[in-house]
């Protein structure tokens, strides 16, 4: 390894952390420190005072089925949106590898969706969805199917997961392409030689060569999908129809900013910090020991 | 098991640039043919042409009698062995091996025995469990080696597969490839730039320059006879020295002392000034005898040149005066570099050299030994 550099400034490197440090300081410690208190209080219904009750609030919505059922519709949204975004932007990366000519344009065009704010993405999809005025709706009612985000819990569910997808498609294809591009081309020629079809070769060489783009996207999107999709959920469905689309980050909003039920929101805010950390640990715990980083 | 038939093969990139103009190679069966030339000469284009690895422009490279151009690497029953060696970094180096012919669905027990009798062959018995990047450079261009022979194939190709390596292995590799080779009798195709690796492994030398063949033969007598300069001049280390004659002999009279005129071997003063005129002559202005009518470059091996201080040349040979610049021991022989007519000759000499820089003294080459090139540079 290289010799540690050593800054001849005692004082300057505190200083060059300093604003970074207090960023995360005032934006993640500080709130996070305030929800964990919060989240063992509960105030009386004017707000006039609060109490300390320890983990009452936490008992209390572990015991709430409808609590339990955002956990439910969490797993399913956050599955179905990492496994559609990813797949979606793999397949789409794979062919745009094979363009020659307008390369570079196919690839702007891809990115664009990024660009697009969630909020934004959502009422795209909700108005070419909408079952009354949507353009898309008409057509696939046209096609025979009973479609209607509005009343029906599956299909809104449907309609916030291709949205939240839509969106992360972009991100995700952008690191598939570079990962496909660090793949040397003699490895794929040495595998068309030594007899291995096209879908073999993706299946035993390329795929196994992109895991660490495809482990560190698994970590982002599922991130995303816990978090970042508020906007896109709040602007398409707002939870539901009947809490069929309320994930856990819109339950904690939902309690906590439209009920007031601050006590409870923060128990599920923090309860939401641990899955996730639990999530993320896990993933680097098991799922990166399958991945060869080259 | 099989011959590769090249038939006026021409590969042009869609730009426009024709990388290979017009190569026509028979290599014969259990041959090991060696493509030679500088970078750029499309050596490599034709090797991945032959692996099915770029497609043909026009021409037909058959294997076994059967033209290929059609078929993909895929179906060519062929193994190809990289610059980079190509292992698959995430699998061990017996799934490396193992790949091609689970691929082609060869059974398991089979595979096991190929791979461990290849990997034995090869000292890799002890390293079947490891991965690419825990090997050395030499165990890895044995792994893409064992990843070649353990398919059993009908055609090997090589592409420059020794210049990841540093003297000393390339050494030691080149003769494991060439026992290899003649062991299994797989018919070969071996691409490099290194004339002294090309000198030693081919069977068949194919001498390539700018898209084209120069010269296809047994190695030796392309040495011994080569058909241009450029292969005069590629092939062997130091190169061929060079000289251009002139004949415009205008004004000016051989500037040589009666010696050297003796020496030139053209009897009479007489004699002379009739040559002056057309015959052929150094930069210098040094006659020179022996050269047939349409040469235009004169050409000898430094290994072939002897230098002497004194004034006596034998007879039937050539001597060139010349200034040593400087003298390079390397042990078992020197290197004399001298400038004469206008350019700079190497003189290989045995054991010591006597000579010391600033030395005044003639090149001697003998007549058998010199090469003769027209202008173009096409041996006359």
């Amino acid at each position: 390894m290289s010799p540690r550099v050593v800054f001849p400034n005692k004082i300057l490197p505190y200083l060059l952390l300093a604003p970074q440090l207090a960023i995360t300081l005032v934006f993640f410690y500080w709130p996070a420190s305030q929800a964990l208190y919060q989240s063992m209080l509960r105030e009386d219904p004017f707000g006039l005072k609060s109490q300390f009750v320890w983990f009452d609030n936490f008992a209390r919505v572990l015991a709430d089925p409808n609590y339990l059922n955002s956990v439910k519709v969490t797993a399913v949204f956050s599955i179905a949106t990492a496994v559609v975004a990813m797949a979606t932007a793999l397949l789409l990366a794979v062919m745009a590898d094979k363009v020659i000519r307008g390369r570079g344009f196919y690839r702007t065009l891809m990115i664009w969706p990024y660009a697009v704010a969630p909020a934004i993405a959502g009422m795209l999809w909700l108005f070419l969805f909408n079952p009354s005025i949507g353009t898309l709706a008409y057509g696939l009612r046209w096609l025979g199917i009973a479609w209607n985000p509005l009343l029906d819990g599956g299909d809104a569910m449907v309609l916030v997961v291709a949205a939240a997808s839509w969106k992360q498609i972009s991100y995700n294809f952008l690191f598939f392409v570079a990962g496909l591009q660090a793949i040397p081309k003699t490895l794929i020629e040495a595998a068309a030689i030594d007899g291995a079809g096209p879908t073999k070769r993706f299946w035993t060489i390329v795929f196994p060569l992109l895991a660490p783009t495809t482990f560190f996207l698994l970590v982002v999107n599922t991130v995303y999908a816990f978090f970042d999709t508020f906007g896109i959920i709040h602007a398409v469905t707002g939870g539901g129809p009947g809490k069929a689309t309320e994930t856990l980050v819109y339950k904690v909003y939902n309690d906590g900013f439209v009920n007031l039920i601050l006590g409870d929101s923060a128990a599920q805010s923090v309860i939401l910090m641990v899955i996730v950390i639990a999530l993320t640990a896990f993933q680097f715990r098991y799922v990166e020991k399958k991945v060869h980083y080259g | 098991m099989a011959t590769v038939d090249l038939k006026d093969v021409k590969k042009i990139y869609a730009g426009g640039v024709e990388a290979v103009k017009g190569v026509s190679i028979a290599i014969p069966d259990k041959a090991l043919c060696v493509l030679v030339g500088p970078s750029g000469c499309g050596k490599s284009t034709l090797l991945r042409m032959i692996a099915g690895l770029e497609s043909i422009s026009a021409g037909a490279v058959s294997i076994d009698g059967k033209v290929v151009n059609a078929i993909g690497p895929t179906e060519r029953d062929i193994a190809m062995v990289f610059q980079n060696y190509a292992l698959y970094p995430h699998m061990k180096v017996y799934d490396n091996m193992a790949y091609g012919l689970r691929n082609r669905g060869t059974p398991k027990d089979e595979i096991d025995k190929r791979v461990r009798e290849t990997a034995k062959t090869l000292e890799l018995s002890a390293l079947l469990d490891r991965r690419p990047r825990e090997l050395s450079g030499g165990q890895r261009q044995r792994v893409a080696m064992g990843r070649a022979i353990v398919r059993n194939p009908k055609v090997f190709l090589f592409d420059e597969p020794l210049s990841n390596l540093d003297a000393k292995l390339r050494g030691q590799m080149r003769v494991e490839i060439k026992n290899l080779q003649r062991a299994l009798g797989v018919t070969s195709v071996y691409v490099t730039h290194d004339q002294l690796e090309a000198m030693t492994l081919a069977d068949q030398l194919v001498v390539m320059n700018a898209g084209l063949v120069e010269q296809i033969g047994d190695p030796l007598d392309i040495y011994e006879k080569p058909a241009s300069t450029f292969v005069a001049s590629f092939i062997g280390a130091p190169p061929m020295n060079l000289l251009a004659l002139t004949r415009d002999g205008a004004g000016r009279m051989p500037a040589g002392s009666p010696e050297e005129m003796a020496a030139i071997g053209h009897g009479s003063a007489a004699g002379s000034t009739a040559l002056a005129s057309a015959a052929p002559m150094l930069t210098d202005g040094s006659l020179v005898p022996f050269a047939p009518q349409a040469a235009a470059i004169l050409g000898f091996r430094p290994e072939d040149a002897d230098v002497t201080h004194g004034a006596e040349a034998p007879d039937g040979a050539l001597a060139i005066p010349a200034a040593v610049e400087a003298v390079e021991p390397v042990g078992a022989e020197s290197f004399l570099y001298c400038a004469a007519a206008g350019t700079r000759i190497i003189v290989r000499v045995h054991g010591r050299a006597t000579a010391r820089p600033d030395d005044q003294l003639r090149v001697v080459v003998r007549a058998e030994k010199l090469h003769w090139f027209d202008e173009a540079g096409k041996r006359v």
